[in-house]
């Protein structure tokens, strides 16, 4: 592995390049250190694919408690008026803690308590689930009250209907509001799955090598922070602009039953 | 002579409060097989509470129901099962605005009766094509007219083949030249000797079709009778208070 200079790479490069302007030269030697040398661009694939995998794990599980909660606490809701029975009242104090302190303590102190203190995982196939759990409760409670404005928008024609024909509260919940639900928080959601593709960046902190903790350690080895800070921020934003096209396209699909 | 069996529901010192406003005050009532109960009464009167807490979409607050001989109101009972043999109707249609027509009809039948989707949509296309709407199956609701709505919306509680239907305010949502087509599917349904529960406003259905009339106020059945004379010789003055108005 030899240390590369820009005199070193310069003399090496073809003849178009050497008549370039100072500052290009220098730019394209960046770009070339950055990304070429070394094969570097695998850091970033490699970090990309960590990525992705802490982002679509931790919003599966955010999904899945979210909905958990949400269900929950609106059945509660929907109940208070008759007396909701001991354990539903007991699992909506519950969800209720959970909510305030996951969204009253910062993202990076719960990845911190959860690296260091509760979960401390020692090889690399740990550190990436405790990631995808830190991440994924953090985005539940979030979720959760997503989901839940989504549950009370529904007309309660709809329960009632699902109800009268004979169907459980589970069935009516499941074939009849969530599918409407989710229709209506699908805008609500999107942004939740963006920012938690954009806080994924935070895992870095308990040496999870996603592609913001990769791009650190290609500084770390050129010394010149500029094209690879500035990359990494394009990367997320093609990313999150891909996403964002992808959710238009999905959300315009799904109201095809409106008109 | 009637015997207990033939005794589809019966009400039993009916009582619904919400809150500390009593609505229902103590209703009895029997309804037979085949009979068209007719209710109708001021707003706010209870009638629709009354429809309601028959199937228990309302929690009676006091007193009994029993369908088919069981007192549903034991929270013992797994209401979802005699909610299959009671079909709703309601208002606003509440018809499933994510699912097609189809859908929509064969959901339950398949979920609950295990019907193949072969077997339930067999079903639903002879029932579509008995409301005349058999074209519309793969429509969504919002496609269609506030009349063809509730038609389906009656359909598909047809389709779990009831002992029994609920209508509340059926018409009340639809523009007036939308109400007869809806009717006309009661009646010939009420012909075939479905037995019905109806809250409504529509009196010339009521003189039509009911066996019997029932006026709601104030919580409690103040008259009851077959149409002609319940129409023709009202005995409380309420009663003749109220047909003065809607006649």
């Amino acid at each position: 592995m030899s240390f590369l200079t820009f005199a070193g790479w310069i003399e090496t490069a073809p003849a178009w390049i050497q008549g370039m302007p100072e500052w290009l030269q220098n730019l394209l030697y960046q770009l070339y250190q950055t990304f070429i040398f070394e094969d570097r661009w695998k850091w970033f694939a490699d970090g990309l694919k960590i990525t992705f995998i802490v982002t679509l794990g931790a919003l599966a599980i955010g999904i899945v408690i979210g909905v958990i909660i949400a269900i929950i606490r609106s059945s509660y809701d929907n109940l208070r008026s008759t007396k909701p029975s001991v354990l539903l009242r007991i699992a909506n104090s519950f969800c209720k803690l959970y909510l305030t302190v996951i969204r009253g303590t910062p993202m990076m102190v719960q990845l911190l308590i959860m690296g260091f203190v509760i979960m401390i995982p020692k090889t690399d196939f740990m550190t990436v689930v405790c990631g995808i759990l830190t991440l994924g409760i953090n985005s539940g409670a979030y979720v959760a009250e997503i989901a839940r404005s989504g549950i009370m928008s529904i007309n309660a024609g709809q329960m009632e209907a699902g109800r009268s024909l004979g169907l459980n509260y589970v069935q009516t919940m499941w074939h009849i509001i969530i599918p409407q639900a989710v229709k209506n928080i699908l805008p609500a959601l999107g942004n939740e799955m963006i920012t938690l593709l954009k806080d994924t960046s935070l895992v870095s902190i308990i040496m999870l090598r996603d592609v913001t903790k990769q791009t650190q350690n290609i500084v770390a080895k050129t010394y010149s922070p500029f094209v690879p800070y500035i990359s990494l921020a394009v990367i997320y934003l093609v990313i999150v602009i891909i996403l964002t096209k992808l959710l238009g396209i999905l959300e315009r699909r799904l109201r095809k039953s409106d008109h | 002579m009637t015997t207990e069996k033939d005794i589809l529901i019966k009400a039993d010192d009916l009582e619904k409060s919400f809150g500390d406003i009593k609505v229902l005050k103590g209703i009895n009532a029997e309804i037979r097989r085949g009979d068209v109960i007719v209710v109708v009464g001021p707003s706010g009167s209870g009638k629709s509470t009354f429809l309601r807490c028959l199937n228990l979409l309302e929690r009676p607050t006091g007193g009994h129901i029993y369908f088919e001989g069981v007192d549903i109101t034991n929270p013992e009972v797994d209401i979802n099962l005699h909610r299959q043999k009671m079909g709703m109707v309601f208002q606003q249609f509440n018809l499933f605005p994510h699912m097609t027509i189809m859908k929509n009809l064969t959901l339950a039948p398949m979920k609950l009766k295990k019907k193949s989707r072969a077997e339930a949509e067999a079903k639903a296309l002879e029932l579509l094509d008995k409301v005349g709407l058999a074209d519309r199956a793969n429509a969504y609701p919002n496609q269609l007219s506030g009349g063809q709505k509730q038609r389906i919306a009656i359909v598909r509680a047809l389709c779990m083949e009831p002992d029994v239907m609920l209508f509340d305010e059926p018409t009340s949502a639809l523009d007036p030249e939308m109400v007869g087509e809806v009717l006309e599917v009661m009646k010939n349904l009420a012909a075939q000797g479905m037995t019905m529960v109806v809250v409504t406003h529509e009196m010339g259905f009521a003189r039509e079709v009911a066996s019997e009339v029932v006026f709601i106020d104030e919580g409690i059945i103040m008259e009851s009778a077959p149409p002609q004379e319940f129409f023709t010789n009202p005995k409380s003055e309420r009663l003749k208070g109220f047909l003065s108005k809607v006649l």
